[in-house]
């Protein structure tokens, strides 16, 4: 049930959280955070990563290349986290993939 | 942490009801018969500071409602401080009372997100629901706005027997409205909703063919806009998780300063609640006894005491529980194991086209 190619995140894509979603730290809940309109997401470490580098700015490229020096991981495996998680944030209007 | 041996969670939601005041008066308000009077609203100054207790609590997400909050001329200073304090602000509004220039100064104080109501995709049903002409244009103008302004939008659309028809032209009125995520909110029987009952209350044929639209329409417009139902309890087999459990997820603090586990809780006799002007939110999510009064599971009798789903629904609401049995205690009624289940049925099928009792100040 996709709906069509607007859901699709590209080596081009500039995702960015659009206004009324951010990530947040809160003591009491244990962590980090990311606030949206009627919904609360616990966010991971590796989550808390991948979207702090969701300016608008960068590229998903640049996101993957960065993930994979700082973590020393393979990018390939890098690149599927990252597009299925902005992948399905996307989809649930959490984020822009400009 | 535990009370009483009650694990104690963090809140993670608080409805900061500023005013009971509102131009509007739609029959089912779930604002209570008797509301807070004007002189006894709490200042800008108090609710900064409730903010900041609560952001400390965990409160991560505040709802600023009312009545109408616009009614509030200090609301971008209110709104300013809930966003100082860390918390993310939903404005949550009929509309009726704002304008391009203070929902501009709403969103230069900070405000993450606005919800507005509309009574209908009909203007002249819409108009005549919430008893105010002209309300449907002014909603809709003011939606616009929002959505120009950069802010998401949510359309809230409480449905009934009336209106529950026209969920699909709902959609797509939210929509055209530059909206991202609707409500359909079937009425919830409580305050002046209850008063109403039976000129709201929908057919069961008429809430299975919602449902099925609603399912229909998530499909057709997937990534384009979030449809968010709250299903009619009258006809479930289960109960809701009310407030996702009593003084469990979330706290109500009215006009006045009394803190509630959920909106309608002070229909219940007996329950002592404490205000934010003696006591700091912390103890009040603690240890007042309102709070104390229904949270865990001990206080449940059979069949929900020995129920496999008691974590899960928390016995569905109190409130409602009261409200159909005269026992807050009993198992909410609406769930097939209460032995009052037969009463919601008699109730559902107690239909009327009266004249709307309005909701008066």
């Amino acid at each position: 049930m996709m709906n069509g190619s607007a859901m699709q995140v590209s080596e081009v894509s500039r995702p960015r959280l659009p206004r009324g979603v951010r990530l947040a730290h809160n003591e009491a809940q244990g962590g980090w955070v990311l606030l949206a309109p009627e919904r609360v997401f616990k966010a991971d470490a590796i989550t808390v990563e991948i979207l702090k580098r969701c300016t608008g700015e960068t590229t998903l490229a640049a996101i993957v290349d960065d993930l994979a020096a700082t973590f020393a991981a393979p990018r390939e495996r890098i690149h599927t986290d990252v597009v299925q998680l902005l992948s399905g944030l996307a989809e649930k209007k959490l984020l822009d993939l400009g | 942490m535990t009370t009483n041996g009650v694990a104690l969670s963090a809140p993670l939601g608080m409805l900061a009801e500023l005013t009971h005041r509102c131009p509007l008066g739609c029959p089912y308000c779930s604002n209570p018969l008797t509301l807070d009077k004007r002189a006894d609203e709490l200042d800008a100054a108090t609710w900064a500071r409730v903010f900041r207790e609560a952001a400390a609590l965990g409160v991560l997400q505040v709802h600023l409602s009312g009545g109408e909050p616009a009614a509030r001329r200090d609301l971008p200073e209110i709104v300013k401080a809930a966003r100082e304090a860390g918390l993310y602000n939903n404005l949550i509004t009929s509309a009726v009372g704002l304008t391009p220039q203070n929902l501009a100064a709403l969103s230069d104080a900070g405000l993450d997100h606005v919800q507005i109501s509309i009574q209908d995709s009909d203007a002249a049903s819409a108009d005549h629901i919430a008893g105010y002409k002209g309300a449907s244009a002014r909603k809709r103008a003011i939606a616009k706005e929002v959505v120009n302004l950069g802010l998401p939008l949510t359309v809230n659309m409480v449905v009934h027997r009336v209106n529950i028809g026209r969920v699909q032209a709902m959609v797509e009125l939210a929509l055209s409205l530059g909206a991202t995520r609707v409500e359909i909110a079937h009425v919830q029987f409580y305050g002046w909703a209850l008063k109403n009952r039976a000129s709201l209350m929908p057919t069961r044929e008429q809430v299975e063919e919602a449902v099925r639209q609603v399912e229909l329409l998530r499909a057709k417009h997937q990534g384009r806009i979030v449809i968010d139902a709250v299903v009619p309890d009258y006809y479930a087999r289960f109960p809701k998780p009310c407030v996702g459990g009593w003084g469990r997820r979330s706290l109500n603090v009215t006009p006045a300063g009394r803190v509630l586990p959920c909106h309608a809780a002070e229909v219940i006799p007996g329950l002592e609640f404490w205000n934010v002007r003696e006591h700091s939110l912390a103890d009040i999510w603690r240890s007042s006894p309102a709070f104390v009064a229904f949270r865990g599971t001990d206080w449940m009798q059979e069949p929900c005491r020995s129920c496999a789903r008691r974590d899960r629904d928390f016995g569905g609401c109190r409130c409602q529980a009261f409200l159909l049995t005269g026992d807050a205690r009993a198992a909410d009624p609406v769930c097939h194991l209460s032995p009052h289940h037969a009463m919601v049925a008699e109730l559902a099928a107690d239909r009327k086209d009266a004249a709307y009792a309005y909701r008066t100040s």
